[in-house]
């Protein structure tokens, strides 16, 4: 211990707070995958047959492997980062042509009695040549060239990973883009695609449910208020110097107007309420731009676009949707948005998995004790449904217990990316955060029925050595950058 | 490195995004776990099961009504493990007559996860399978003792007739494979194999039904959950009505015992298969239940080949059946005018060339050709058909003018039955045998494919289409199995007219030469007191014996029945062919058989071609 603290001054500077989050998520997550496998006939948690067995051997490997990334130079990773991006790139598009399929998809890598998912260590290099490649000294996010290789490094895991039909995985790559967002980026890229993505699923999702009118969608209209409500809040952030009253009037008569129409229509004389919303948009429109030729302030000229932009996107993808696609292809949108009931069942799955939570109460039903899991009602239970068992064994506190571990872990990860004194450093503290981030939100998400139904795993938590690994380098190579920072 | 403070404030849009995300999953927990009444009544750890519903497969009848294939109760006793209390073991392996020590086993088995692999102590698990309903009545009577068993009723197909077996096929537990390609089925469901149950699967199967019901926490069932709102009845899976005489099949079956064949009849005006049989063939009732895979296996390896339906997968030379096609496509490229004569001393000669024929008067014309099944006739029609430059230019054109012909009248290609594993048969083509013969060939090169030999094969329906486009006079409507799908229209494809490239008005030359074989050339013993048959045999060659052919249809004038007999080395085309063609035509048109024909039926029947194949 003596020559470790001696020569590796990391002992001293490890974050030993995120290690204690990761320690406690860990166990936890054992916890859950015992609940979840368990089964009243044989609890020996410890036979490596058992799924239980085979995780705890797992996290052992983890831990080791932590220790052992602790152990290494942290200017290793800068000077190879291009090298594990390349040698993961190549492992990806070779799991394209492997004839090991699992379940319709071909991410595995077959040694042996192990298989592993390149694509969980992918998301580990990207992170790093992405760091690379932005801690250049020449790097800025404004030239148009740099812009473009920061996207390929991105998107071409995310199309390979699309490749081994692992569409789930490959998203997890679009969480990157908060930390182009962080170094730079404009923010209304990031604000764009989250309202384009909104307002798709929204429309969509809720595009067949009818008002009591019979007229009018709940998409439809849950997208105009918020296009309208959204506009409002642009022109009160970023036209400060028109004062309170511009946005005020958007929000007031145009989300007011589009309520009381749409409960006109419901109560008293149905009529197509697309008109009207039309018509609001168009006043809005006619508003800002009358306010951007008094005030010559841009951003109001801006407002109005994003008003124009929204209305158009979201009536093409409505027009799209149910005029271009073909049937199939409208069916794998609709099963991947939960509203058909898909053989698998992915409806099925979420309902079960709500009963299950619910059915966890404020305390739970205690560790092993719970029925709904055991009775295998929810497929994937130790894996993407994971978060299930701790809603029904733990209950309230103990899912809440687990949210709050996640929010302190990637909080705690912002500060540390923050302290950062390359930018090398922050980025690729960023782009761990924001991969956390991103699985924390869709996985328990999914779980909780309000974001559509994609298979990535709860990291720490789901059952398999892949995803538990991958999760364990990204984090522990930042931690050794963070400990070997310098000043 | 120097700090943008601006962009340092986008951390807290990032960790502010972050909060705003776990308080909205902390208010939707609260909502599910807390709030909601519910998710709450679940809470006393209600559990739904989702029970299904099995449909029943539809009913198969032939063209006279008569139940082909039906569903049979069959019942599967399963168990909960979790759920037995109390059992008195004695008592049940009493009433189930099963021993102890199976019981015991059983009981080993079904926890063993790794030769059960969804193994739950919570979920019903196979105990034993396809009881009858006597055995079973038993067991109900009792089944309050055993708390955890429960009966499960599903169907097995069953076979009213001991024929049809190809036609008919069967169904068995879904493969891997299967499963993947059609998100239906689920493990354990039964799907169809072989055969019609194959091909009209997805009429013939219904729909699956769900019943979601509510569990307690010991897993015993409450009730209906949320009143049945959520379940689906089960939609029965249609009838089916085949075109087939299963009288006529078996009479069929019957002749062809201990040989190797087939025999297919369609009727004309509709397409209808009237019957199909392919020897060796199999007792469906093989196929039922839990030997299926052990029986299957077992005719899989069987040198005989009982599986194959040599009807559709057999392709044989066509032999002398063929020359009406010659004749059809000579007339109508005006190669030859019914009273065209040809010379045929002891058959073809010419240029060194020899084409053997039998004794009859030379030269001769059209009819008396066909009657006689000439050789020499039909191979110098192609000659000149193939040589003449004038029309066609080349001989390649003259080829594919003549594949045209072949094509047109139903050869070459799959004709479309529904049955599944349909051969296609070949036509050569004129780029086949510009392969064969680098290039230079001619009339005389390829003569054989006048008389259905060399390269020419079809399939025995094919021969059987070629029957019914000649009763016709000049199309066919592409033979299938099924004439009705109970509350469907037919395929249009099954309705459709095709058409040959001949005229009507040719096809009466060649069907009065095929009256005339009947009357007085090669198919006189075909020749039925009251009926009109018109017939021609077919010898064709091969390596071994030759094989023994006939293609007919009656009666002339308002045809019902066309007719095609393959018997594998059965040497002359009147040996087996001509005798066989007359019973199936007689017992069709006439409902039965007369005692001298029941006489010679019989003789048929117990005689044995010696194939040696059990030395092969």
């Amino acid at each position: 211990m003596a020559y470790l603290k001696g020569n590796n001054s990391w002992w001293k500077a490890l974050d030993w707070w995120t290690v204690g989050i990761y320690l406690f998520l860990i166990v936890l997550g054992w916890l859950s995958v015992c609940g979840a496998s368990y089964d009243y006939g044989e609890p020996d948690f410890l036979d490596f047959s058992t799924r239980a067995g085979k995780q705890l051997m797992w996290i052992g490997c983890s831990l080791c492997l932590g220790f052992i990334l602790l152990m290494l130079d942290s200017r290793m990773y800068d000077a190879y980062a291009y090298l594990v991006y390349g040698i993961l790139m190549l492992l990806l598009l070779g799991t394209i042509f492997n004839p090991h399929e699992i379940k319709g998809s071909r991410s595995w890598i077959v040694l042996g009695p192990v298989s592993i998912q390149p694509a969980e260590f992918a998301k580990f290099a990207t992170a790093l040549a992405l760091g690379k490649f932005m801690g250049e000294y020449t790097f800025s996010m404004h030239r148009m060239r740099d812009m473009l290789v920061c996207l390929g490094l991105i998107l071409l895991p995310m199309t390979l990973i699309i490749l081994q039909r692992e569409t789930g995985s490959a998203l997890v790559y679009l969480s990157l883009f908060l930390v182009l967002y962080r170094e730079g980026m404009t923010g209304a890229v990031l604000f764009s695609g989250i309202c384009a993505i909104v307002f798709f699923i929204v429309g969509i999702r809720f595009g067949g449910d009818m008002l009591p009118d019979d007229l009018t969608s709940w998409g439809e209209f849950s997208v105009s208020l918020l296009i309208v409500l959204l506009s409002a809040l642009l022109v009160r952030l970023y036209c400060r110097q028109g004062g309170m009253r511009p946005a005020l009037y958007i929000a007031s008569i145009g989300g007011g107007l589009a309520v009381l129409g749409v409960l006109f229509s419901c109560y008293v004389i149905p009529f197509d309420v697309t008109v009207l919303l039309v018509s609001i948009y168009v006043a809005i429109v006619a508003y800002l731009t009358f306010l951007f030729l008094r005030e010559r302030l841009a951003n109001y000229f801006y407002a109005a676009v994003f008003v124009i932009g929204s209305a158009v996107f979201f009536f093409s993808t409505d027009y799209v949707f149910n005029r271009v696609l073909e049937p199939h292809q409208k069916i794998r949108i609709e099963v991947l948005l939960g509203m058909k009931d898909d053989p698998a069942g992915a409806g099925y799955n979420v309902n079960q998995s709500k009963i299950a939570i619910g059915s966890g109460g404020l305390l739970g039903k205690g560790f092993l004790n719970g029925t709904q899991t055991k009775l295998k009602y929810v497929p994937e239970q130790d894996t993407d449904f994971i978060f299930c068992t701790v809603g029904e064994e733990q209950g309230f506190f103990g899912s809440a217990l687990v949210l709050f571990l996640f929010m302190a872990l990637i909080l705690r990860l912002i500060r540390l990316a923050e302290r950062q004194t390359t930018r090398f450093g922050r980025v690729y503290g960023y782009c761990v955060l924001s991969i956390f981030f991103f699985h924390l939100f869709i996985n328990i998400g999914m779980v909780l029925g309000l974001t559509p139904v994609i298979g990535i795993p709860l990291p720490f938590f789901s059952y398999g050595g892949s995803s538990l690994w991958g999760f364990t380098i990204l984090l522990f190579v930042f931690l050794r950058i963070d400990a070997g920072r310098e000043g | 490195m120097e700090r943008n403070y601006d962009l340092e404030k986008r951390k807290y849009v990032i960790g502010g995004a972050v909060i705003v995300v776990v308080l909205v999953f902390l208010i939707r927990l609260l909502a599910l776990q807390i709030m909601s009444d519910d998710y709450k009544k679940n809470a006393d750890s209600n559990a739904l099961l989702k029970k299904i519903q099995y449909p029943s497969r539809g009913n198969i009848y032939d063209r006279n009504d008569n139940l082909l294939v039906f569903n049979q109760a069959a019942y599967d006793i399963t168990v909960v493990m979790k759920e037995i209390a109390s059992l008195d073991s004695l008592d049940l392996c009493e009433t189930l007559g099963i021993t102890p020590e199976f019981l015991r086993e059983r009981f080993k088995e079904i926890k063993d996860r790794r030769r059960n692999p969804g193994y739950s102590p919570y979920t019903n698990q196979v105990f034993l399978t396809q009881l009858s309903a006597k055995e079973c009545g038993v067991f109900q009577e009792k089944l309050f003792k055993f708390p955890g068993f429960y009966i499960q009723r599903r169907t097995i197909r069953q076979y009213g007739y001991n024929a049809g077996a190809h036609i008919l096929g069967d169904i068995g537990e879904v493969s891997r494979k299967e499963m993947e390609e059609d998100d239906y089925y689920i493990s354990g469901d039964f799907i169809g194999k072989l055969g019609v149950e194959r091909f009209y699967e997805k009429q013939l199967r219904g729909e699956k039904g769900v019943e979601i019901l509510l569990r307690d926490v010991r897993g015993r069932i409450q009730g209906n959950y949320m009143e049945g709102k959520f379940d689906k009845s089960p939609v029965a899976g249609k009838n089916l009505t085949l075109g087939l005489d299963i009288n006529l099949q078996m009479l069929g079956e019957r002749l062809l015992e201990g040989k190797i064949g087939s025999i297919v009849a369609i009727e004309p005006s509709t397409g209808e298969v009237l019957c199909m049989v392919s020897s060796p063939t199999y007792d469906p009732h093989l196929m039922i239940g839990r030997n299926r895979g052990k029986n299957h296996q077992k005719m899989v390896s069987d040198p005989w080949k009982p599986l194959l339906n040599r009807a559709i997968m057999g392709t044989y030379p066509p032999g002398s059946t063929f020359k009406t096609t010659q004749a059809l496509t000579f007339l109508q490229e005006g190669i030859i005018v019914p009273g065209t004569p040809f010379p045929c001393s002891g058959g073809f000669n010419f240029r060194g060339l020899h084409v053997g024929c039998h004794g009859h008067p030379s030269p001769l014309t059209l009819i008396p050709a066909i009657a006689t099944s000439c050789n020499g006739y039909f191979c110098w029609g192609l000659y000149y058909m193939i040589g003449a430059r004038q029309k066609y230019g080349t001989v390649q054109r003259a080829m594919n003018t003549w594949r045209d012909y072949m094509v047109s009248m139903g050869f070459g290609y799959t004709l479309g039955i529904d049955l599944p594993g349909e051969k296609r048969g070949m036509i050569p083509n004129a780029q086949y045998y510009d392969k064969a013969y680098r290039g230079s060939w001619n009339g005389l090169t390829i003569i054989s494919i006048a008389i259905g030999q060399g390269e020419v094969t079809a399939t025995p329906l094919q021969i059987a289409n070629l029957g019914a486009t000649i009763a016709n006079r000049g199309y066919y409507i592409t033979p299938h199995v099924v004439k009705a799908v109970e509350g469907e229209k037919l395929d249009e494809a099954y309705t459709k007219r095709h058409y040959t490239k001949v005229e009507a008005s040719h096809y009466e030359e060649v069907i009065e030469g095929m009256r005339a074989a009947v009357l007085g050339g090669t198919c006189r013993l075909a020749n039925l007191p009251d009926i009109e048959v018109c017939g021609k045999t077919g010898t064709a060659q091969n390596k071994g014996r030759d094989h023994s052919a006939f293609m007919g249809f009656a009666p002339m004038n308002d045809p019902k029945i066309a007719i095609a007999v393959y018997v594998e080395n059965g040497g002359w085309g009147a040996t087996y062919g001509v005798p066989i063609g007359r019973l199936m035509i007689e017992q069709y048109l006439k409902g039965g058989l007369s005692p001298e024909d029941e006489a010679l039926a019989t003789d048929i029947q117990n005689r044995r071609i010696d194939y040696g194949i059990l030395e092969r």
